[in-house]
């Protein structure tokens, strides 16, 4: 442009473009410089977010089989996967909640509501366990629901509604229960339905509940509606830009409300798994496992801002914190050493999302 | 938020009945380590209905968790500031609380130790509590006597509260271990144990759930487990739970600490062989009666002859008893069993 207004000399209308003469006359494109192999490596991690816990997860699986005793048995195997079905469940519903660029500490304090709604009713007041176990889940869905009306209809911010959710969903576990657990054999006796997912069975070696087994069905169906239905994109719209997905004629609230009510119902159902699991219903029980769950979804590569992140990658978080935790118990390292290990986890998995939001071009 | 917690306190001290009566003798405060636990709501019965009874206005308080110094320190602050009697305490950091039970002692307040002692012990005026090392010691010593001549090949899992060291923990864990005739090595801290017939320590968290995972954690390093020590019966309900899943329901016997009512129904049931039973109600009421000598005639209880604190007692309950260990049975057990 400098050349065009310095030009000296005559100008007619059509000789405008004489100006151009001499600069540049290509037009705008973006900028391709050859990557470096870590921009590289940083682009492929951006484009695929569960590449990194599942390498993480294979290595840990490999180190801690050649190290420890026992380790890589297929019993072993199942029994990792056995002990984080709950926490998996609870991941599911953490997982919908934080792609909104939401968060709910309330998932534990639900699903032992849930749970205790289910054994009092069908144990302690002797109501058939059919009838019993659907109140258990539509109170966790009405507990939902509370979480999903105060964020949208009050707007308040999710980290404070469920803050205060945590809380008191929590009391009204002491309130029900009394603090009294209610033992696995009395379910046994009165309401059976409620321990249908402790069964267990055996396949070469490997011992797999039908609670786990229920865990990878959930992980699927729940891929499946976010990558393949409406509901499923506008969740990760909303969570990307709220804005943008309200002008893009999304009704957000409706879909934050659907996100809330959905992951109650999700803990209440964790909850009827975690009986099976447990054997008794234990009000003192998951007392941090809302705080595990936000682990597992962070390990997993969902970025706690929202719109990105798979759910898959929140199972293979799980199933990371499990594998460390018996891979270094069976290798005789002190429990404080387990909780080390699994802090260093958690920064370094949010330390990775960082890198990657900065990726270029 | 400090405000909010008083609140809360507050709110909780009215749930719990403290009805003030018109010729009330003073306040008397309890502080326990949470309001979740049935040891502490039984605890909190005997406390408001002795102090009723001698006509003081009764307030209690509570951790969020265990483990939570903080909500401890703030409610005897607002108990100093409301002018109590006396405070009952079990503290959930017996060395973090102790400045702050100092102040309510400068201020003339009777602090008594219950369940916990204080970390001086002499740090509180008194202590009422489960002497929880006899407590370990009795099952140890029941389980070593089921054993009888196999006791070489025993193979030991011991299901802790957590890795924290807590006093309660170490003396369970230990008394349990000198009963069955293991050489503890410094009876102050767990794991530093080094006999082969140990397979393994694993945290609990004293419920259910984490007593299935650490026992099945410790089965993964040696199927062979045939006693279990566990730290409270929840604990051994989850350890149960684990063994019966692994096929091993009948391999192993457990050995836990409590009293608590389901627990000694699980005795009654074979699930649990034995557990020592402690007293909370005897506890608190026997604190509140305490308070009220100090108050009205300046005498301070002695400490049971050889410990630093008030023994309330503790009773094995077995179906299985074995010579020279005195035990109830758990029918016996039903009836004095709490929460």
């Amino acid at each position: 442009m400098t050349e065009a207004t310095g030009a000296p000399g005559r100008r007619s209308m059509q000789d405008f473009e004489a100006a151009l003469t001499g600069s540049a006359t290509e037009v705008a494109t973006f900028d391709e410089p050859r990557r470096s192999l870590l921009q590289q490596v940083q682009h492929f991690l951006h484009s695929h977010p569960t590449a990194v816990p599942v390498i993480v997860l294979l290595v840990s699986v490999l180190i801690f089989g050649s190290i420890a005793n026992n380790f890589f048995t297929p019993f072993n195997l199942t029994l990792i996967v056995q002990q984080v079905t709950i926490i998996g469940i609870l991941g599911i519903a953490m997982t919908l909640i934080i792609l909104t660029a939401g968060i709910d500490l309330s998932v534990a304090a639900i699903m032992v509501l849930s749970t205790v709604v289910m054994g009092g009713l069908g144990v302690n007041l002797g109501i058939p366990s059919v009838i019993a176990v659907p109140i258990g889940l539509l109170c966790g869905i009405a507990c939902g629901a509370v979480n999903g009306g105060l964020v949208t209809l009050f707007r308040l911010p999710p980290f404070i509604v469920t803050l205060g959710t945590w809380k008191i969903f929590f009391a009204l576990v002491l309130w029900l229960s009394g603090g009294q657990s209610i033992r696995s054999q009395d379910i046994d006796i009165h309401a059976p339905l409620l321990k249908v997912f402790g069964g267990t069975f055996n396949l070469m070696g490997a011992q797999f509940t039908t609670g786990s087994v229920m865990m990878l069905i959930l992980f699927i169906v729940f891929w499946y509606v976010l990558n393949w239905t409406a509901w499923g994109r506008h969740v990760y719209a909303v969570g990307d830009d709220r804005e943008a997905a309200a002008l893009s004629g999304i009704n957000t609230n409706r879909v934050l409300m659907s996100v809330y009510a959905v992951a109650g119902g999700l803990c209440a159902f964790a909850g009827w798994v975690a009986i099976g699991r447990v054997g008794s219903v234990s009000p003192q029980s998951f007392f941090e496992g809302n705080l595990d769950a936000i682990t597992a979804v962070v390990i997993g590569g969902t970025s706690l801002f929202g719109g990105r992140g798979s759910i898959i990658g929140t199972l293979v978080g799980a199933l990371i914190v499990g594998v460390f935790r018996s891979g270094l118990n069976l290798s005789g390292v002190d429990v404080l050493w387990q909780q080390f290990a699994v802090g260093a986890l958690i920064i370094i998995a949010v330390a990775i999302d960082q890198w990657l939001r900065k990726v270029s071009g | 938020m400090l405000r909010s917690t008083l609140l809360a306190a507050s709110a909780l001290a009215l749930l719990s009945g403290a009805v003030p009566s018109a010729q009330a003798e003073g306040i008397i405060g309890l502080v326990t380590k949470t309001d979740t636990n049935p040891f502490f709501v039984k605890m909190r019965e005997g406390a408001a209905a002795a102090a009723s009874e001698l006509g003081y206005e009764f307030r209690s308080f509570a951790g969020r968790y265990d483990g939570d110094n903080e909500t401890q320190v703030e409610a005897i602050e607002s108990l100093i500031a409301a002018g109590a009697k006396g405070i009952l305490l079990t503290p959930s950091d017996s060395a973090g609380i102790v400045p702050t039970v100092q102040k309510a002692r400068d201020a003339g307040i009777l602090v008594l130790a219950l369940d916990t002692p204080l970390d001086p012990p002499d740090a509180a005026d008194a202590t009422f509590a489960t002497d929880n090392y006899r407590a370990g010691l009795l099952v140890g010593e029941w389980a070593a006597a089921q054993m009888g001549d196999d006791i070489d090949d025993a193979k030991i899992a011991l299901l802790d509260l957590s890795e924290a060291e807590i006093t309660v923990d170490v003396a369970r864990n230990q008394g349990f271990l000198t009963g069955f005739g293991v050489d503890v090595k410094d009876p102050n801290r767990m794991r530093d144990e080094d006999d082969p017939r140990i397979v393994g320590n694993d945290i609990t968290q004293g419920a259910e759930a984490g007593g299935r995972q650490a026992m099945e954690n410790l089965l993964m390093r040696d199927q062979g487990i045939n006693v279990v020590y566990t730290i409270n019966e929840p604990a051994a309900a989850g350890a149960y739970e684990a063994l019966r899943s692994f096929g091993f329901a009948d391999q192993a016997m457990i050995v836990s600490i409590d009293g608590g009512c389901p627990g000694v129904q699980n005795v009654a049931e074979g699930i649990i062989g034995a557990t020592s039973m402690q007293f909370p109600l005897l506890m608190a009421s026997l604190g509140v009666e305490a308070i009220h000598e100090y108050v009205t005639k300046g005498d301070l209880p002695e400490p049971t002859p050889g410990l630093d604190f008030f023994d309330t007692g503790v009773e094995l309950v077995t179906d299985q008893p074995v010579d020279g260990l005195e035990s109830i049975s758990s029918a016996e057990g039903l009836e004095k069993c709490w929460g």
